[in-house]
Parts: C-alpha cells; structure tokens; sequence
C-alpha cells in the first residue's frame, strides 16, 4: 500500500516537472516580449533578459504618435464587431428554422451549411478576390465582413441548432397554442435561452477574425484600410532594426484578445474547443 | 379581429417556404462568399488567363505545368513535402504532447491543474503572425548570443531559421508550441467524458497507469483523437502566416521552408518572383489538388472516428 502511494507521488512530481517545463516554454517568450518592449533601442541586446534598469514608455508614445496604429485597430475593431453580429444574427435565425422544420429538405440544407467546417475558404481565395474586385470593395474594410461572416455560419449553425434542438419542446409548444408568431416565439423565447451558446459561437470566431492576416494581406493595400496585423507587417518592416518598437508593436497587437482570454478562460477554452467536442 | 385572423394562422405547423426565409440570409452570404468561389476555383484550374475577360480553356494543361515545368515543378513538389513534413512534425510533437499533458491535467489529485491549463493554451490567443515575429527575434544568434555564451549555453545562438537543414524543423516546432492549446484542451474534454466506474474497475484490478492508458482512455477517446488529426491536416494544409512571418512568402533559406500556402500565394495571388505577374489559372489547379488531398485525407478520417460508435 505505502509502495504504491509512493509510486505515486513520485509520477506526481514527474507530471509536475513536465509541466514546470511546459509552462516555462511558453511563459519565457512572453516575458522576453513585454520587458524588451520597455527597452531602450541598444539595450536589448546588452541585457536581453533581465528586466529594464528604467522603464521606458518612449516606444510605446512613438507607436501612438508617428503611425498609423489607432487607425488599424479601429478598422480590427469594426471588422471584428460587424463581422460577429452580423454571423450570430444570420446563424441564429438559420439554427431556429433547421431546427424546427423537421423535414428532408431541412437535413440536406443543414449539411450543406456545416460542410463549410470542414473546406479552407483559403482554397477558394483566388475567386474570392475576383468577386471583391467585381464588387468594388478591394482596398476597404468592407471586404473583409462578408468573408468572416461566411467563415462564421458553419460553425455558428451547428452549434446553435444543437443547442436549440435541446430546449424543451414545452416551453415553445404553449407560446404557440397561445397563437404567438414564430419570429417573437425566436426573439422573446429562444434567444435568451440560447445566450451561452451565443457566447461560444462568438468566442469560437472572435480569435480567427481578429487575428487574421491572409485576407487582409490580399484585399487591402490602403493605409487608412489596413487592420491591425496588416499593419503589424508594415510596422514590423518600417522598425526593422529597431526590435524594442518592433516588441512594443506586438505586445500592443496580441494584448486585447489576451486580455479577454485572461479575464474569462473557462469560456473561452469552452468556446475555441466547441465545435471540435460536440462533432 | 384581423389580429385574431393572423395568430390562427401562424399557430398551425409553418411551411417550408416560410422556415426558408429565415435560411435565407445565412445561405446567401454562405453561397456567395463561400461554397461558389470554392467551387468555381475548381473549374477555374482548367482555364488560362489573367482577369475574366481573357479566359480561355486549356483542359489539364495547368496540372500538367505543375508537374512538369522543369523550375516549377521542383517548387511545388518542394513545397507539397515540406507540408508534409510540417504536418507529421506537428502531428506527432504537439498532439502527442497534447494527449500526455491532458492525462496530467486530468489526474485527479494533482494540484495546480487550472494554472498549467491557462498558461498552456495562451498562446493560442496570439496571432500566428506575432508568434512568427516573436520567435524570430528569439531565435537571432546576434540578440541573446553573448549573454548565451556567458552563461554555457552559446551552443543555442546558431541562425535556426537561416539554415536550411534546420528551419523547416523549427517553424514547425514554433506552430506546435502556439497551437498545443488546442490539443491538449479538446483531450482534456474527451478525458473528462470518460465514465469514471471504468477508470475506479481499472484501479481496483490494479492496472498500471500505462495499462489504464492504452487499454481504456485511448480506445475510449478514438472519436477525439480523429478529430484532433482531421484538424492538424487541414489546418497545416492551409499554414502560410507562420511562414510569411518567420521565412517571408518565398520559403527562406533557398526555398527550404516554402509550404503549400506560400507557394499558392505566389503563384496565384502575387505572382512569382522577378515577373510578379499572377497566373489566376495556374494558382487555381494549385488550390484544387490541395482541395482534394483534403477530401481524401479527411473523409477516410471522418468514417474512421465515426463508424466505431
């Protein structure tokens, strides 16, 4: 018995230590990012690792004053914002009616729409471009929503309908003896019920779009329409031999989705893993 | 009264068409933006040309250059078993790491487990392209070397990513570590369905860990362990940021690390270098074997994870 609890503290402290490692793997590069952004152009290659004998913001205010950075995250923020509402909104109402149309035509509608999970829109990038050109909005963030909100309806539909297949049959069975329409039954019924859903849903694609740099990188070459990371490739070549901006730029750029994921991790881990559980 | 009229009618069974019209804009921006383009890409690869006006049918002749143009072929045969490799090696280390941390995470006494979560899956939130820039700086043998070799490690300072017999290896390692969150936390969930009566009759026969591991949690995971495979696949098919950020979109060193992804860019979107002249056709074939490699990688995998239960 004593053999055996000893045995396992010992595998305990091996999972411990391969842990420490891990996390050590991953928190380092992190940690040489931040402090290096507080150094001075020269100094990080004296001190790389230790921490900044001043901290100096002075990379920070040239990244606000000399580029066009608040413009990128705004055009990140509106594409991003847009882009959700307008994939829950579509998914939703979608998932409410495969959800309740229990016919064939239904099925077959509802596999063509999840099949998207499974195809890389990137394969499809060179038409892509062709019908943006055609539709006149190369070169502006407007581009960019319809292909988010494309990308979003396949995992958007599956996971909602599931979801509102799972509400009691009750609660929607009175609400339509009582004669209400379909769509209050969607807006003062369904809705609500299906808000944490809509929190995955959202989480799950929030990453992708923010964080996305292909489709930028073909539809927008104007300054004042490039998003964040675009403009993180513009700012990355402009400081090349300046690496403390050059860190300042990516710890400005990775801080808002890290800081979502650090103030609601559950949801978030719950959100990025969804779609891949449920199937 | 015409109130009353219109709740009657609503309350019976809807139609087809009227539940449609909540498909409708769903399936509309979905038909438009997604499967159309990606269908017609298909046909597209049969056809030479550089806007629509221009476009002329050739039948195979795009495939054909890709395997046979003397300089084109070597690249895209290049960048179809750099992929492969890219896969394998993410495959293999990071879902292999992924299923032991998530045994680890899963043990119930061990403590500290929602710390090694959290810290495992950050960074994933960070665009591939920061991870790209990040690690390129960390990898420069010119930043850290003399500190390195002050503390007995210059060994580490060497160009990783310069060199070609090491930087298709290293970018890949760097995916790895951005994307192990996503392993891990999917096993971790597979592990936590696992009846917990199966695990305590396992621990009352006494079986080992390493037994308890192979005989129940994996057999009992399959579905997940297809999924995590079905998602490597595609998704490194598709890599392109990583290597852009790190390699620039011709694959440095001497095309060592050039991907299916980069390939395709340059070939169909921004045109090779020195012409820099797009072949939207060529491009397009490009986009359609990697489609099908896809389709028949994934499907067997589909019908693998799913016909077992």
């Amino acid at each position: 018995m004593s053999n055996k609890s000893l045995k396992k503290h010992n595998r305990h402290t091996l999972y411990h230590v391969i842990m420490i490692i891990w996390c050590f793997i991953v928190l380092f590069p992190i940690y040489v990012l931040i402090i290096n952004s507080f150094k001075t152009r020269l100094s990080i290659y004296i001190n790389p690792f230790g921490l900044p004998k001043k901290f100096n913001l002075s990379n920070y205010t040239t990244i606000f004053k000399d580029s066009s950075f608040l413009i990128y995250f705004k055009n990140s923020f509106v594409v991003v914002i847009l882009s959700l509402l307008l994939m829950i909104i579509f998914s939703s109402l979608a998932a409410y009616a495969l959800a309740f149309w229990r016919k064939k035509q239904a099925r077959l509608l509802f596999f063509f729409l999840i099949a998207g999970m499974m195809l890389p829109i990137k394969i499809a990038s060179i038409r892509i471009l062709e019908i943006m050109k055609f539709l006149n909005l190369l070169n502006t963030i407007w581009s960019l929503i319809p292909i988010y909100v494309a990308m979003g309806i396949p995992i958007g539909i599956f996971v909602l309908t599931e979801f509102i297949r799972e509400i009691p049959l009750e609660l929607t069975q009175a609400a339509i003896i009582d004669g209400a329409p379909r769509f209050k039954i969607f807006t003062l019924i369904i809705t609500p019920l299906i808000k944490p859903a809509l929190s995955t849903v959202a989480i799950y694609n929030l990453v992708p779009y923010w964080n996305d740099l292909w489709f930028p990188l073909i539809f927008i070459s104007d300054e004042e329409s490039k998003t964040l990371l675009l403009g993180v490739t513009r700012l990355f070549g402009q400081y090349q031999t300046d690496w403390s901006k050059v860190l300042a730029v990516l710890t400005l750029s990775a801080i808002p989705v890290l800081a979502l994921y650090l103030s609601m991790s559950k949801q978030f881990i719950e959100g990025v893993t969804a779609g891949a559980v449920k199937g | 009264m015409k109130l009353n009229k219109q709740n009657k009618h609503l309350s019976v069974e809807p139609s087809g068409w009227y539940w449609l019209l909540y498909i409708i804009p769903a399936l509309l921006i979905y038909i438009i933006f997604m499967a159309y383009p990606l269908l017609d890409s298909l046909r597209l690869s049969f056809y030479t040309g550089s806007n629509s006006s221009n476009r002329e049918f050739i039948g195979f002749l795009n495939f054909k250059k890709l395997f046979t143009d003397e300089t084109l072929s070597v690249r895209y045969k290049g960048a179809f078993s750099h992929t492969i490799i890219f896969f394998l090696i993410n495959m293999v280390f990071q879902n292999g790491l992924g299923i032991l941390f998530a045994v680890i995470i899963t043990t119930r006494t061990m403590k500290a487990k929602s710390f090694y979560q959290t810290v495992i899956f950050i960074p994933t939130t960070f665009a591939v392209l920061v991870t790209g820039y990040l690690w390129k700086l960390l990898l420069n043998p010119i930043w850290a070397g003399d500190t390195l070799s002050k503390i007995g490690l210059g060994f580490l300072a060497r160009p990783w990513l310069g060199t070609k017999s090491t930087a298709l290896v290293v970018v890949s390692l760097i995916s790895c570590w951005q994307w192990m969150g996503i392993p891990t936390m999917m096993f971790i969930a597979a592990l936590k369905n696992i009846p917990k009566d199966c695990l305590e009759v396992a621990s009352i026969e006494g079986a080992t860990a390493w037994q308890t591991f192979t005989k129940i949690k994996v057999p009992l995971i399959k579905p997940v362990i297809g999924m995590v495979t079905i998602l490597t696949f595609v998704n490194n098919f598709n890599a392109f940021d990583i290597i852009f950020a790190t390699e620039t979109v011709n694959g440095a060193p001497n095309y060592a690390t050039d991907l299916l992804g980069t390939f395709f860019y340059r070939i169909g979107i921004a045109g090779e270098h020195p012409i820099a002249i797009a072949d939207p056709g060529l491009g397009a074939a490009v986009a359609t074997i990697t489609f099908i490699v896809l389709l028949l990688g994934v499907i067997p995998m589909l019908r693998y994870t799913s016909g077992d239960n």
